[in-house]
């Protein structure tokens, strides 16, 4: 999987690099030292494993304070909660609001880093400092700070409790670090491919739109995973600005789900592995491109 | 990411700039504008309208004596106008200097350092050490060992938060687990310091992943050449590191840490998901802010939003000063 990853990097030296590395002479290391990085290795997925699979397994446990008696999901094991969960609650109504909200977010939050993250790579602008320099900044701000007068901006907006404010709030928290991480990614394809775009006729918008979006894919895709999961697992903003529970996103139907079963941890469990199935899903299909778009431009230059 | 912020814009602007006469150049650069300006707009609108905004007004909270009691309201029919006043800089005065300022302020300031401070060591360290260990030639079943590691990253936080309290529960698995082995097994989600001590080993469980992948990228795009030469040249394994693998990562490393540093110190979800309001030593500035301003009655807005205008100038200062610190360092960081 790496050296594909290797070889697929737009960048120019990467392939010549790649060559070398099959040299056997540094392959060949001692049986221990690789026996003890298999060692590491196998104990650091297990810890990365373990509590998601303990999640699931307590999840098929029929009685609500298994989780405290384990040995006795053994035998008992049902998918009795899932059924439970998905035919009794609002979980599959939440899970649309969840899908409206964080596909919305992602498509337009991926255009527009996609632009914005254009523009400062290939176009040196006055204020393009001052524009790298706040989406830096923006990072930076607490909840606290923004949540009190967001509130008021939206509800004279009228857009309280609708799914616009959410993908809206999202956008400010996903943009900026999504055009900061495309800039590094358009950084890596070379400038010969625009000049090439413009002698050929397009115009910026085009040679953006036809040439560069395409080779961009890899970067594209970390960008839109991470603008969909910080969607998908918000909880602050979802939590103050939806208040009906028809709109709730999933990371607020399981907190309500908290205190309307108080004990029931069982359903608790099932809903939370529910919620985790698709998001990690998408997960995986962008994971290969993970590597190659998170640090491209962090590591040219 | 990073660096290479100069290449292709200089590329493209002094080249082609210098080509043509000057009329067509500005005319160029009128258009080259044009275009960075139309393709930069939505967000710039966006950024103004909803964070400028509500920054402005945040801060002009943080001068007013605001809660939920005196603020303009709708019960029912009625609206109440707000009644609240003008009162400078009391708030942040209070808040620094005021009575019991050490267990509002300081005593979470202090626990916010330690908890930036150890856990992004921690997403480093581990991180770093997971990446070498992923890189290293002719790994068996790589690919499983790195799909296994980023589990963590690809679940949402707040459903392994849920999965972590169960773990950490009086009688969960863990402190069976440690019973079964004949050590203590503290109050993890009760005890002051053992809240304070899971909240880090949650947060460094949820955090590890982005710097594995991240310094992952950076250790595959060290030219091969550079370990070959060290090899030749009878350089230890750990030669190597300190004087190849190291500086080859600078540039990844500093952003890493940078973000790291900014989303730890704002880490909002963990703390707020593992304790709520239950663990008042284990808040960390955000999440205190938070519970001023939400999560107790009457609601206190300007305390809250001056909690939040000093943890972002504390960011702002820290992130001048890395930025210094680099520059000395002749790193061509991010920013």
């Amino acid at each position: 999987m790496s050296t594909q990853t290797l070889t697929k990097t737009p960048g120019p030296d990467r392939t010549g690099t790649a060559v070398p590395r099959h040299a056997p002479r540094r392959g060949r290391r001692s049986r221990t030292a690789s026996a003890a990085s298999h060692a590491v290795l196998v104990v650091a997925s297990l810890v990365a494993l373990f509590p998601i699979g303990w999640l699931v397994f307590l999840s098929l446990g029929p009685d609500k304070d298994d989780y405290l008696h384990p040995s006795r999901i053994l035998d008992t094991a049902t998918l009795s909660n899932y059924s439970f969960v998905l035919q009794h609650t609002n979980f599959l109504k939440w899970l649309g609001n969840t899908l409206i909200v964080s596909g919305g977010t992602t498509v337009i939050g991926v255009l527009t880093a996609a632009t914005s993250g254009y523009a400062v790579s290939r176009m040196r602008f006055p204020g393009y400092r001052k524009f790298m320099w706040v989406l830096l900044v923006t990072q930076m701000f607490p909840v606290a700070v923004l949540m009190v007068p967001m509130y008021v901006i939206l509800s004279d907006l009228g857009l309280i409790d609708t799914y616009a404010a959410l993908i809206l709030v999202y956008l400010t928290t996903a943009v900026p670090y999504c055009a900061w991480l495309m800039k590094g990614y358009f950084d890596t394809i070379p400038m010969e491919i625009d000049e090439a775009g413009r002698v050929d006729g397009l115009s910026p918008f085009g040679t953006f739109w036809r040439l560069i979006l395409p080779l961009a894919r890899p970067g594209l895709a970390v960008a839109a995973f991470y603008t969909m999961i910080t969607a998908w697992s918000e909880v602050a903003f979802a939590n103050a600005f939806l208040l009906d529970d028809q709109k709730y996103t999933l990371a607020v139907g399981l907190q309500s789900f908290i205190s309307q079963h108080d004990a029931q941890r069982h359903y608790m469990a099932a809903t939370a592995v529910l919620i985790a199935v698709p998001i990690s899903a998408v997960f995986y299909l962008v994971q290969k491109n993970l590597v190659t778009g998170l640090t491209a431009g962090g590591t040219k230059g | 990411m990073t660096v290479a912020v100069e290449r292709p814009a200089a590329a493209s602007g002094g080249d082609r700039g210098r080509r043509p006469g000057p009329v067509t150049r500005l005319k160029n650069a009128y258009h080259k504008h044009w275009y960075a300006y139309a393709m930069i707009a939505p967000v710039v609108v966006v950024l103004a309208v909803i964070v400028l905004y509500p920054l402005v007004r945040g801060f002009y909270l943080t001068l007013t004596d605001a809660n939920s009691l005196n603020s303009a309201r709708t019960i029912g029919v009625n609206h109440i106008d707000a009644t609240y006043t003008f009162v400078g800089l009391d708030n942040y005065a209070d808040i620094l200097w005021g009575p019991t300022s050490y267990d509002r302020f300081w005593s979470h300031f202090i626990w916010t350092i330690v908890w930036t401070a150890a856990c992004v060591a921690l997403h480093y360290g581990i991180g770093l050490g997971l990446a070498l260990l992923l890189n290293q030639k002719g790994l068996r079943g790589r690919t499983a060992y790195r799909m296994m590691l980023i589990l963590p990253w690809a679940v949402p936080t707040f459903v392994t938060v849920f999965a972590w309290r169960f773990m950490l529960a009086d009688a969960g698995v863990v402190n069976t687990t440690l019973d079964a082995i004949g050590l203590p097994s503290p109050a993890w989600l009760e005890d002051p310091l053992f809240q304070q001590l899971a909240a880090i080993m949650v947060n460094t469980w949820c955090g590890v992943p982005f710097m594995m992948v991240s310094l992952l990228g950076g250790l595959q795009s060290i030219d091969s050449t550079l370990y070959e030469a060290a090899e030749m040249d009878g350089a230890s394994t750990w030669q190597q590191f300190r004087n190849v693998t190291l500086p080859g990562l600078r540039s990844v490393s500093s952003t890493v840490v940078l973000l790291g540093v900014i989303w730890t110190f704002n880490q909002f979800a963990i703390i707020f998901l593992l304790f709520g309001n239950t663990a008042p030593d284990a808040q960390i500035l955000v999440t205190w802010a938070y519970y001023l301003g939400f999560g107790q009655t009457p609601r206190d807005y300007a305390q809250s939003a001056t909690y939040g205008v000093l943890l972002l100038s504390l960011l702002i200062v820290f992130t001048s000063v890395y930025r210094r610190w680099l520059n000395r360092n002749d790193v061509q960081a991010a920013i």
